[in-house]
């Protein structure tokens, strides 16, 4: 069961496109991260997958075929919002008995358990506690609900260091007790590889690269060799991105099952999410999608990568 | 996994769900009850007032009009309290547009200002839902208030009717009238829901619902509720005490000669009648004195007649249920439209 299916997705705000024809496919049991620049429109996506923006062309369905904000889907998919919006006049008590009147299904034990865990007093007002705590609160509310999908925007943006890893051991928590599939956004590339097991890359308004991290890291290498030899390897390999560090040149190459993709004189590494990640940031060009070959990456078409920094 | 609290039901239905509004009720209650307390307190402040204040009043009117033409009388009604009336029925009007921006304009705007909408429209209620009940529930709490505010009004009102010194129809009074105040209440409340949802900002929805709907009163009071019914027409000097004149004119020999406000009328009594029985004031004709009588009568011994177009006093609740029957048909509409952007609108 795809959690989210997009096809020919587009939204528009006034003139300027934020996302446009975009396919995307994300299979459930997975914690899914969308991963992109700035502007590439993963906010505009999430907020087409829980129903708060209606697509202007194209269309999306969430949990196996369900119309993005319909009842269904709403029952089915909790939402927390970048910078977790709650009512700050409220009291925790309040909002969890809040929550609660706005769903048909809200395990309030639950919910008092985790923030009893948290350390979170139910009798403060939700203004009043940090922002760790409003994002461990505005968690705590989603997963109460017991969705099948759990939709995150940004949310380690605001979070300092331990905060991040206290919610994030949530989220799992949550996945490994419940089965809840999660799809989250960030532009924090170096905590991703802990947590995600799926990685979509937006650029632009599209989908750049979509796999299993597994699958995704096997099939990409860095090779380590001399930059003179780098356009002579470029035209055999499929260079994703290239960079020279004085006589020697790293670059990362999609290796799509080649056994071992190293000529001589070269030393093949394995790469780290981030890094991939970063390539393809760098690379709006190259793509990596599963089925059949959709985005061929650039530089194998002119020769040359088409960045090399010093 | 922990037994929930509220038992999954089976998705039988992919479409319309019921609003459940017991649910609801508990939701807005508790997001609303700082705007809802301040009603209260506005209207309570009010009642008190007006209970204390009526009290003295309907003893003046026990003890001073016997009967109600008596001097004694026109001292307490005219003069004691005439200025009372006059600032209370003033104050008054403020009274359902302050209820409307503060209590309606915030439901979406402040939700739309600060975010909150992103969790609110995302829980199982749906947006549309949550947005129908909670202004219908905000709706019927501040019209019922405004409703029971507006009996205790007409009867602190009752002696100056009585008197004579004031009559229900007036524009200063009638619409805080019994039926009028809660309607216009109710149409400033769904003013103030569509400009939050509109401007989505509170402190600019809030001008915004004052601006639209002192306009709609002031239009409403100049130039639409003298068209409700087709007005009478009289020839006699004088109407019926609780009749509301609409206008005035006079006819010489069967043609339209000039309106009893402009500026025609005054050089035609200057020229008849000598000026010193009467005085202009805002173009209106007023007798100083009896002697040689109204500057109507001196017209009337020159060939003019005066005609009068008025609503009789008897219709005094046609137009009251008229004019909530429109109120209450707009509210209906721009709260449907409030609730179709907030289903249709890409947030």
């Amino acid at each position: 069961m795809n959690v989210i299916e997009a096809r020919g997705l587009g939204k528009r705000y006034g003139s300027t496109w934020a996302l446009r024809e975009c396919a995307v496919a994300i299979p459930g049991g997975h914690v899914a991260a969308l991963v992109g620049p700035n502007g590439a429109g993963k906010s505009t996506l999430l907020n087409l997958a829980v129903g708060l923006a209606a697509p202007t062309t194209g269309a999306i369905t969430v949990l196996g075929g369900q119309a993005a904000g319909s009842p269904g889907a709403l029952d089915g998919v909790a939402f927390v919002a970048q910078d977790t919006p709650l009512y700050k006049n409220l009291s925790v008590a309040d909002l969890l008995h809040l929550t609660r009147n706005l769903n048909r299904r809200f395990d309030q034990r639950y919910a008092r358990s985790r923030l009893g865990e948290l350390g979170i007093p139910v009798k403060r007002k939700a203004g009043q506690l940090s922002g760790g705590q409003q994002a461990q609160l505005a968690l705590t509310l989603a997963l109460a609900r017991r969705p099948r999908l759990l939709v995150l925007d940004e949310p380690m943006a605001m979070l300092d260091p331990v905060a991040r890893h206290d919610f994030m051991a949530t989220v799992m928590t949550a996945m490994a007790d419940d089965g809840v599939s999660v799809v989250l956004s960030s532009h924090v590339l170096a905590e991703l590889e802990r947590v995600a097991d799926y990685l979509i890359l937006l650029s632009q308004g599209r989908v750049q690269v979509a796999g299993e991290v597994d699958d995704l890291l096997a099939s990409h290498r860095v090779l380590t060799g001399p930059a003179a030899e780098t356009g002579q390897q470029a035209r055999r390999l499929n260079v994703v991105h290239a960079r020279q560090g004085g006589a020697q040149a790293h670059l990362l190459v999609r290796t799509d099952g080649m056994a071992d993709p190293a000529p001589s004189g070269w030393d093949a590494h394995p790469v780290s999410l981030e890094e991939l990640a970063l390539a393809y940031l760098r690379e709006p060009g190259a793509g990596a999608l599963p089925g059949p070959a959709r985005g061929r990456p650039a530089p194998l078409e002119s020769g040359q990568p088409s960045e090399v920094t010093q | 996994m922990t037994a929930l609290t509220i038992p999954a039901r089976p998705e039988q239905d992919a479409g319309l769900r019921p609003v459940p509004w017991p649910r609801m009720a508990w939701v807005t209650w508790r997001q609303h009850r700082a705007a809802l307390a301040g009603v209260a307190v506005l209207l309570g402040a009010l009642a008190v007032y007006l209970w204390l204040d009526g009290l003295q009043i309907h003893h003046a009117f026990a003890t001073d009009c016997h009967p109600a033409s008596s001097l004694a009388c026109g001292t307490t009604f005219s003069g004691r309290y005439g200025t009372t009336g006059i600032v209370v029925s003033i104050f008054l009007q403020a009274v359902p547009v302050l209820i409307g921006a503060f209590a309606g304009a915030p439901v979406l705007a402040r939700e739309l200002e600060t975010g909150t909408f992103r969790f609110a429209w995302t829980q199982g209620m749906g947006r549309w839902r949550w947005t129908l009940a909670k202004l219908v529930l905000l709706a019927v709490v501040v019209t019922a208030a405004a409703g029971a505010f507006s009996v205790l009004y007409s009867w602190y009102n009752q002696p100056f009717f009585a008197s004579g010194y004031a009559i229900p129809f007036s524009t200063r009074v009638f619409d805080l009238g019994e039926v009028a105040f809660a309607a216009w209440t109710l149409a400033a409340f769904s003013i103030g829901a569509l400009a939050g949802m509109l401007i989505r900002r509170v402190v600019p929805a809030i001008a915004a619902t004052l601006a639209s709907y002192a306009g709609l009163t002031l239009a409403t009071a100049l130039y639409l509720r003298q068209h409700y019914m087709t007005p009478l027409l009289t020839s006699h000097p004088n109407l019926p005490g609780s009749a509301w004149s609409v206008s005035q004119w006079y006819t010489k020999d069967g043609n339209f000669a000039f309106s009893a406000q402009g500026s025609q009328l005054v050089r035609t009594v200057t020229r008849f009648c000598p000026p010193r029985y009467w005085t202009s004031n805002h173009g209106e004709i007023r007798v100083h004195s009896g002697g040689n009588g109204s500057p109507a009568q001196c017209l009337s011994r020159h060939g003019y007649t005066q005609w009068t177009s008025y609503q009789p006093g008897s219709r005094f609740w046609a137009f009251q249920w008229i004019e909530s029957g429109w109120l209450v048909a707009l509210s209906v509409l721009l709260i449907a439209a409030t609730v179709w952007l907030v289903r249709r609108r890409a947030a």
